[in-house]
């Protein structure tokens, strides 16, 4: 869409809180032009005076603000970004979210802390356990039981927790792979990602959207032949990252698309609230599970990748190599998983065995007010946050006393993580935008919410 | 309770073991400043609001810090010492607004308006104060307390023709 048409009547103008979109830059001041480009890291008071006063050199000022999604391919859903380009430099950039917004924090505070999962497991849905983790600990931090919990329940966790970890990184280095243009990556990680989602299936009962992780504990004990079955997928997995090794990591072309682009510093990540494979890019060893360990992260051993440059080829590097440290983790964990409870024994929060249904009367009222009235909840506030695949996943819930949060709020990374992107792709060329977008791995479920 | 504890002249409580400030909107920026400056708090995790509008449990708040309809909560990291702190900022009905953290940490540009937007709560000198989830010609703030669930206008009702 060429800047002439962009819509700007009147009437438009005169609603409240004005355009979302990109204004074309005429006419902006300095102090909009210095914000706007990032000025806060990058640009000097002096500088946007200057660039705001200049005469704009003969063809300068032809600049063009195209629209690119929310329908595009390469923007992983519903992301709508509009760029002023100068021929093929990008000039300014803008995203635009809101495509799928579900209100889904308004839903959370209408479903008792028992059906809570099955709404935050929709949220981010290439990792949907984190969210159910999340929330789950943070109620279990409201009722102050987190410390009870079974250790079983939270070995399992965390290896359903790492599972999920591999297959959402899996997804990211097929669609990386496809945006860039080695299609034959898409076809392999997806291929790939399908055997881990396989094994989730099999312990959960679900690929995707598992409500599998409660709180209290997890939904079930894990399946007969369990162990056989993931052993034979951690197998299976690190020959194939070898492939891909092979394919993308060494390869001269892979590496000129990636390279020395959509380049971040380490300044920019925190000061942009960046976290995540986007913050370890730019050299920040900053890891949840190794600076404030939850479950028993603690008692693992793993390497916190970090990278360099900030560039994409680190953040595509960084996930590819957290592939393999989390097929190390499955592998501590399985050899450590201790046998008990996969829920705690509180009546109070977790509904009675089927078989005691069937021969106690207190046992069938206690189940049918357990899932039709929900469990109260302590009055008070509390944030919890656990490292997901794409950063800093976190719950802040606000309990009136009853059986329903009174607010509900995820902090999804992807959303705070695409701010980066305008930082990313300034002066950058449009062709590298597609890279830079993909190496954010934004899930517009958890953006929108 | 305990005594009432105070942090840079700021009351100080702690929510099931974490730590909570009470700054006024007043003290906010000048506070998260210092706390990015000389306290290492260099990232700003998280920025949401509650509307107590309908809530039932006394308020869990020190005694000088009046009880208002709306909320701002901020979450502050600190990467150097590895510790987390909490801010939340009391925001009247009468004038929902609060100055913009937008030029201590940037990142909350995405964060503020997604509080505006849900909530209706202004943030001063944000430099780009727009809806972002929901469409811009919409009515109303989500979140809201008194914002009903489901209570979308309903196109076509009343068709006379209907099959």
């Amino acid at each position: 869409m060429p800047a002439e048409t962009v819509d700007l009547t009147p009437e438009r103008q005169r609603t409240a809180e004005g355009l979302q979109e990109l204004a074309p830059r005429k006419g902006a001041t300095a102090q909009e032009l210095m914000r706007e480009l990032g000025a806060v890291l990058r640009m000097s008071e002096a500088d946007a005076q200057a660039l705001a006063e200049a005469e704009p050199l003969p063809g300068e000022d032809e600049t063009m603000i195209i629209n690119m999604g929310p329908q595009h391919p390469s923007t992983h859903g519903v992301l709508r970004l509009m760029l002023e380009l100068e021929g093929e430099k990008v000039l300014r950039s803008k995203p635009i979210i809101g495509y799928l917004h579900t209100g889904m924090e308004k839903t959370g505070e209408t479903l008792t802390y028992m059906q809570g999962p099955t709404n935050v497991t929709r949220m981010d849905y290439a990792a949907p356990l984190f969210n159910e983790l999340v929330f789950s600990l943070a109620t279990e931090t409201l009722l102050g039981i987190e410390d009870e919990i079974p250790p079983r329940a939270q070995w399992i966790r965390m290896l359903l927790c790492e599972i999920n970890r591999i297959s959402s990184h899996l997804l990211f280095l097929a669609t990386n792979g496809m945006d860039i243009g080695a299609v034959s990556m898409m076809i392999f990680g997806w291929r790939e990602r399908e055997e881990t989602l396989r094994l989730l299936e099999m312990i959960t009962g679900l690929r995707m959207n598992h409500n599998f992780i409660r709180p209290g504990g997890v939904a079930a004990d894990l399946p007969d032949g369990w162990r056989d079955a993931i052993l034979r997928v951690m197998d299976l997995i690190p020959p194939r990252l070898d492939e891909y090794d092979v394919l993308m990591t060494g390869q001269p072309i892979w590496r000129e698309r990636l390279q020395g682009v959509g380049v971040l510093t380490a300044e920019e990540a925190l000061a942009l609230g960046a976290t995540g494979p986007m913050l370890r890019s730019t050299g920040v060893p900053w890891d949840l599970r190794r600076e404030a360990p939850y479950l028993y992260y603690d008692q693992l051993d793993f390497d916190v990748l970090v990278g360099t440059f900030g560039d994409c080829f680190d953040r595509y590097a960084i996930r590819l190599n957290e592939v393999r440290e989390s097929i190390g983790l499955v592998r501590q964990i399985l050899d450590r998983i201790p046998p008990g409870d996969y829920r705690i024994q509180d009546r109070k929060v977790t509904p009675p065995p089927r078989a005691r249904i069937d021969e106690s009367m207190e046992a069938l009222i206690h189940h049918f007010k357990i899932f039709t009235e929900g469990f109260k909840v302590p009055a008070g506030e509390v944030y919890r946050a656990v490292e997901s695949p794409r950063g800093e996943l976190g719950c802040y819930l606000v309990s009136d006393g009853s059986a329903r949060p009174y607010r509900m709020h995820i902090r999804g990374p992807s959303f705070v993580n695409l701010q980066t992107l305008p930082h990313m792709l300034h002066g950058g060329l449009i062709a590298d935008a597609v890279a830079v977008i993909s190496s954010a791995d934004p899930i517009m479920g958890e953006v929108d919410r | 309770m305990t005594e009432p504890q105070t942090r840079y002249d700021v009351p100080l409580t702690r929510s099931r073991g974490q730590e909570v400030l009470h700054p006024s909107r007043e003290q906010l920026v000048e506070l998260v400043r210092m706390l990015r400056d000389e306290e290492r708090f260099v990232m700003c995790v998280d920025v949401t609001a509650v509307d107590y509008l309908a809530y039932s449990a006394p308020r869990d708040l020190p005694p000088d810090v009046t009880p208002e309809r709306f909320e701002v909560v901020i979450g502050l990291l600190s990467v150097r010492d590895r510790s987390r702190l909490r801010l939340r900022v009391q925001i009247p009905e009468s004038d929902p607004a609060c100055p913009s953290l937008f030029d201590v940490h940037p990142g909350v540009e995405a964060l503020e308006r997604e509080v505006y937007d849900l909530f209706g709560i202004r943030f001063d000198d944000h430099p780009d104060l727009t809806r972002i989830l929901m469409p811009e010609d919409w009515e109303g703030h989500p979140l809201r307390k008194d914002y009903p669930v489901g209570a979308i206008p309903v196109q076509f009702k009343g068709v006379t023709n209907a099959r």
